[in-house]
């Protein structure tokens, strides 16, 4: 009989066990004391786009009133944004030729919000372990489904206008999907990295990558639908630059 | 042969030897298992009722904190306001809970294991060490079953019913852990019921006492024997279909799963297959034990004994081919639902006689309304509004506008509660003597009765009305629809009327420690009743009978003209009864 | 409220309707005859001293009496429902000529495809709304329902309508709507956290107006 409930104990743990990512539980602190800056060098860029930029899809936001007053006109899903050929949310990151860590956890935690029925920003960067806040700013329901391969997958719901949950990523993996299911062409991507040198281009195309020695790097920068691409990079003087172009979908 | 190898009583001299653990808590006793399965269930009782108050509280009062919900993490009810997740999660452990933790137990497990040997004149279960199992396999499922509120992603919010292949991936639900420990405990505590289900069937049939003929067992026998047979056939489906979804979810097969070839309606017909028999389960020892209470506090036989047995066959036996009417509106092939609604029709006639016998059971008796009657009468009277809404789901038409509404959710809580849970006080009440050795006190028993008879109805009465505005079920916030939102205080009626509902419930539990201490002192036989556990001790010690009882009439010989008290006890011999023969066995007398 | 069902605004809304009262009443003298009986029993026969109960076991002309009663009544609701159900949701029973539609439901939105000008689900002018349900009035149409992810139920309280969605089925859905207006959709099957809010809304147009609301969707 002992043995039973033995048993059942351990089936219970078993089933809890879960992946093997670890947990995206909830708020693990940004605690890792940030360890000192390895170099004083950045990478700096811009992302180009090359072309015709495709259309973006439009948002059927009509049963959706409180998300719809947030824009002016058409509500559009921004999936490839382009300015005047610069190319916004490619995720870029050092993928070589850095020294060995501990790396310097970033010390505020990343934020992401859900704010007119969109995520922003749409491409987020955050270390293995640092907290990610995500908000809702709107005065509806939305969930948070994040679809990793390597994590925890989780979806909770946030829905009150102000609500915040913290999540920790454990295991790099580029990227991890986020979803709304209340609202389906909600999109985010989130990239976990080992360390803290990664950046999110802007609308203008630019990006920079603090914190480095000097030395030569290689350098990943993805799209969502664009591809991805790589390159090189080397700081010398602190200073070191790299430039991507990306073509139409 | 049974009846020359019962052993006396004397013949458990080592039981004196037998140590506390032995005695009490590895007990091989069908008494002592009784009360172990009483407490536990009891237990879950009252877990299921929490849950239900913590749900009833986002319904009624939308948005609010509840009191106390600080306890609550952030993943559950942040500020103590309930997330849609957990309320959903909500829901299906207040199902789960109720029905395969509280009612099934307590008919089943408590009163099949107490009353089976003492009212057949047999010194204990068939297989007692299979009697034990069930007890501790049972407990292990509940630990189990509760562990899944402490997991990450909570525990299963699929429903108590599990749909896939919402339950069966957790990318839909964000339920990992908790909906796989759902369906462990579910296919462990089924191997509970299986073993009990076994040992009922073989002692029923071969442990019955001299005399104690197939047509002279008590009412509540039978119910328990038919529920057993039910049992054993059912709960193997659900277990199959458990391992299969749990497969579903762990190893990578695809039975529930459309994307990949598999059939959504396929976990439907399967659960209801068994489904449908579990709630037979869930009424049948009920009736019985009401008809073993009315009968005794009418001081009247019961009226149309055989009827009432046709009856339950009747209703074991159509209760195999009906589980398509929780179907009607799933997609199934619709031809389907004509066959379907011919036998749901017609399932409601066996109900409809027993409760005419009932009442007959009644006319022109010599009423005593003790507690035990009143939760009784109680039942008749609320089980009979919980089949009449049966009507309206069974004309499948209707059943497209009342389907997975609130309508639905009274009836459910009028056949359970109004139906189980009433017959279950009654039985606790009517046999706690013979278990505790104490009366339970009956002013007490009087004001919870009235209180929860009252609170009850206006509770769950006003669902049938919602159900009739179109108010859909496991509905986080129905104020998003404005057809919903004139129904909103209706919602916060019925919450406060929960409440104080289960606010009532602890007068019960008072009163069912208290008496276990300081109750009245009760006889072998306080409520004159002819059934045989009522000729030894109050409580019976183990082995139950000195010497092996003999049975010479029915148990509902009440008022008979030949005797001149107003009851004549199964066992009791006057001049011109015949000893039953030794082949007691062979046929019907 | 109470026992009256709110007003029904489709062609079959009106005989289900007529099924629930007719049940309605008959249920209700039951259940008077029931409880009037327990209570009077109960007062009647209430224990006073010197009182004897009878002694009797039963009496089967009641048996049968009360056997064949309910028989009788439920088989006749049989007869009566059997063939509304099949005119409603049996194969093939959308009215020839319905306009077809296709509605995908899916965590957590309905997504409604419309056969465009052409009339003709599956060609170059559909278009897809998001939660939106126009159709015209005094027209039957036919909803194509299907579901991407888990079960949902398409419900339509007005309308008397209501069809689980089954992830790898299409199921037809068939109504004819016979008041303009905008009417609730509500999901009626546990769907996941976002369940409550499964909501859309039916807009039932004069047929003018929903040509015209149908051209200016295809112009966009």
């Amino acid at each position: 009989m002992r043995g039973f409930v033995l048993a059942a104990t351990m089936v219970a743990f078993m089933a809890c066990g879960g992946g093997d990512g670890g947990d995206g539980g909830e708020s693990g602190t940004a605690a890792a004391a940030a360890a000192a800056p390895l170099g004083n060098g950045s990478i700096t860029g811009v992302i180009h786009f090359e072309g015709m930029a495709p259309s973006n899809p439009t948002i059927d936001m009509a049963e959706e009133a409180e998300c719809a007053e947030k824009h002016m006109g058409q509500p559009i899903d921004p999936v490839v944004t382009v300015t005047d050929g610069m190319l916004a949310n490619v995720f870029i990151r050092v993928t070589g030729g850095l020294p060995a860590g501990p790396y310097p956890m970033p010390s505020q935690p990343a934020r992401i919000d859900q704010d007119g029925c969109l995520y922003h920003p749409r491409v987020l960067g955050v270390m293995v372990g640092q907290d990610l806040e995500i908000t809702n700013s709107d005065p509806l329901l939305h969930n948070i489904k994040a679809v990793p391969t390597e994590n925890r997958p989780f979806n909770i719901s946030q829905p009150t206008d102000g609500m915040t949950t913290t999540r920790t990523f454990n295991t790099p993996e580029i990227m991890v999907p986020l979803e709304c299911n209340v609202h389906g062409w909600m999109n985010a991507y989130i990239g976990v990295v080992e360390h803290p040198y990664f950046a999110v281009s802007g609308a203008d195309g630019a990006f920079n990558i603090a914190g480095l020695p000097d030395g030569t790097y290689q350098i990943e920068a993805w799209h969502e639908t664009l591809g991805t691409q790589t390159g090189e990079v080397t700081i010398t003087g602190g200073a070191g630059s790299i430039e991507f172009t990306f073509s139409g979908a | 042969m049974a009846t020359s190898a019962l052993p006396h009583a004397d013949a458990h001299g080592h039981e004196h030897d037998l140590s506390f653990i032995r005695k009490y808590i590895f007990s091989t006793d069908h008494k002592i298992i009784g009360i172990q399965f009483l407490l536990l269930s009891l237990i879950g009782l009252f877990i299921g009722g929490l849950l239900a108050i913590t749900l009833r509280w986002q319904l009624g009062f939308p948005g609010e904190a509840i009191p106390g919900g600080g306890i609550l993490p952030e993943t559950m009810a942040p500020g103590g306001i309930l997330l849609p997740e957990f309320y959903n999660s909500l829901v299906t452990m207040h199902g789960t809970f109720m029905v395969f933790f509280a009612i099934m137990p307590l008919l089943v497990g408590v009163f099949g294991n107490y009353l089976i040997p003492l009212k057949i004149g047999a010194p204990d279960m068939a297989f007692p060490r299979l009697n034990m199992w069930s007890f501790w396999i049972a407990l292990p499922a509940t630990v189990l079953m509760i562990s899944g509120f402490f997991m990450a992603g909570g525990h299963a919010a699929a429903g108590w019913t599990a749909y896939a292949p919402l339950s069966a991936n957790p990318e839909w639900t964000g339920v990992s852990g908790g909906q796989k420990v759902w369906l462990l405990s579910i296919a462990i505590l089924g191997m509970s019921s299986i073993l009990g289900a076994t040992n009922y069937i073989t002692t029923v049939v071969n442990l019955r006492a001299p005399g104690m003929t197939w047509f002279r067992l008590p009412l509540s026998i039978w119910a328990l024997f038919l529920t057993s047979i039910l049992v054993l056939l059912a709960i193997p489906i659900l277990s199959g279909a458990a391992i299969m979804l749990y497969f579903d979810q762990t190893i990578g097969t695809h039975f529930f799963d459309a994307l990949d070839g598999g059939q959504p309606l396929l976990w439907q017909h399967l659960f209801w297959y068994f489904g449908h028999p579990e709630v037979y389960i869930l009424i049948l020892p009920a009736m019985g034990f009401v008809s073993d209470i009315i009968s005794n506090n009418s001081r009247k036989p019961v009226f149309g004994y055989h009827s009432m047995i046709f009856a339950m066959l009747a209703i074991m036996g159509l209760g195999w081919i009906v589980w398509g009417h929780h179907m009607f509106q799933s997609g199934m092939n619709p031809a389907l639902g004509t066959t379907f609604m011919v036998s749901t029709l017609l399932i409601a006639v066996p109900s409809a006689i027993k409760t005419f016998n009932w009442m007959g059971t009644m006319w022109r008796g010599n009423i005593r309304l003790n507690v035990p009657m009143l939760n009784a009468v109680a039942f008749v009277a609320m089980f009979v509004i919980g089949g009449l809404s049966g009507v309206f789901m069974a004309v499948t038409p209707v059943d497209i506008y009342i389907h997975d509404t609130y309508f639905i959710v009274a009836h459910i809580h009028y056949v359970l509660f109004g139906g189980s849970l009433f017959a279950l006080f009654a039985a606790i009440t009517f046999w706690y003597p013979k278990m505790f050795g104490r009366m339970m006190n009956s002013m007490i028993g009087k004001v919870h009765f009235w209180l929860t008879f009252l609170f009850y109805n206006l509770t769950f009465w006003p669902m049938h009305n919602l159900g009739i505005g179109g108010h859909m079920r496991r509905i986080y916030d129905p104020s998003e629809y404005e057809f919903l939102q004139p129904l909103q205080g209706m919602n916060t009626f019925i919450t406060i009327s929960a409440i104080l509902l289960l606010t009532t419930q602890m007068l019960f539990a008072l009163n069912f420690i208290m008496s276990w201490f300081n109750g009245e002192k009760a006889s072998d036989n306080p409520w004159k009743d002819n059934g045989v556990e009522w000729t030894t001790p109050s409580p019976p010690p183990h082995g139950n009978f000195p010497t092996v009882p003999i049975v010479y009439r029915g148990p509902y010989e009440f008022s008979s003209p030949l005797v001149e008290e107003d009851f004549l006890p199964q066992t009791r011999k006057l001049e011109g009864d015949q000893e039953p023969g030794a082949a007691q066995n062979e046929g019907d007398r | 409220m109470g026992w009256i069902l709110p007003e029904g605004f489709s062609t079959f809304a009106g005989d289900i309707d007529f099924l629930y009262y007719v049940v309605l009443v008959v249920t209700g003298i039951a259940f008077v005859i029931v409880e009037l009986g327990i209570v009077i029993f109960l007062f009647k026969y209430r224990h006073r001293p010197g009182q004897k109960a009878h002694y009797t076991h039963g009496n089967n002309t009641a048996e049968v009496i009360w056997t064949a009663i309910p028989a009788v009544t439920v088989v006749v609701l049989g007869l009566m429902s059997g063939g509304l159900w099949a005119e409603i949701k049996g194969h093939e029973s959308a009215p020839a000529g319905s306009i077809p539609y296709a509605v995908d439901g899916r965590q957590f939105e309905w997504n409604v495809t419309y056969a465009g000008l052409d009339g003709q689900l599956g060609t170059g002018d559909d278009f897809v709304v998001r939660n939106q349900l126009h159709v015209p009035v005094n027209q039957p149409v036919v909803l194509q329902l299907s579901a991407e992810d888990v079960i949902h139920s398409f419900f339509v309280p007005a309308f008397r309508v209501k069809q689980d969605a089954v992830p790898g089925m299409t199921i037809p859905v068939w109504f004819e709507a016979t008041q303009t207006g905008e009417y609730e959709i509500a999901c009626a099957e546990l769907c996941g956290l976002g369940h409550y809010r499964m909501r859309a809304m039916v807009t039932v147009h004069t047929a003018e107006d929903f040509q015209q609301w149908v051209a200016d969707q295809s112009a966009d």
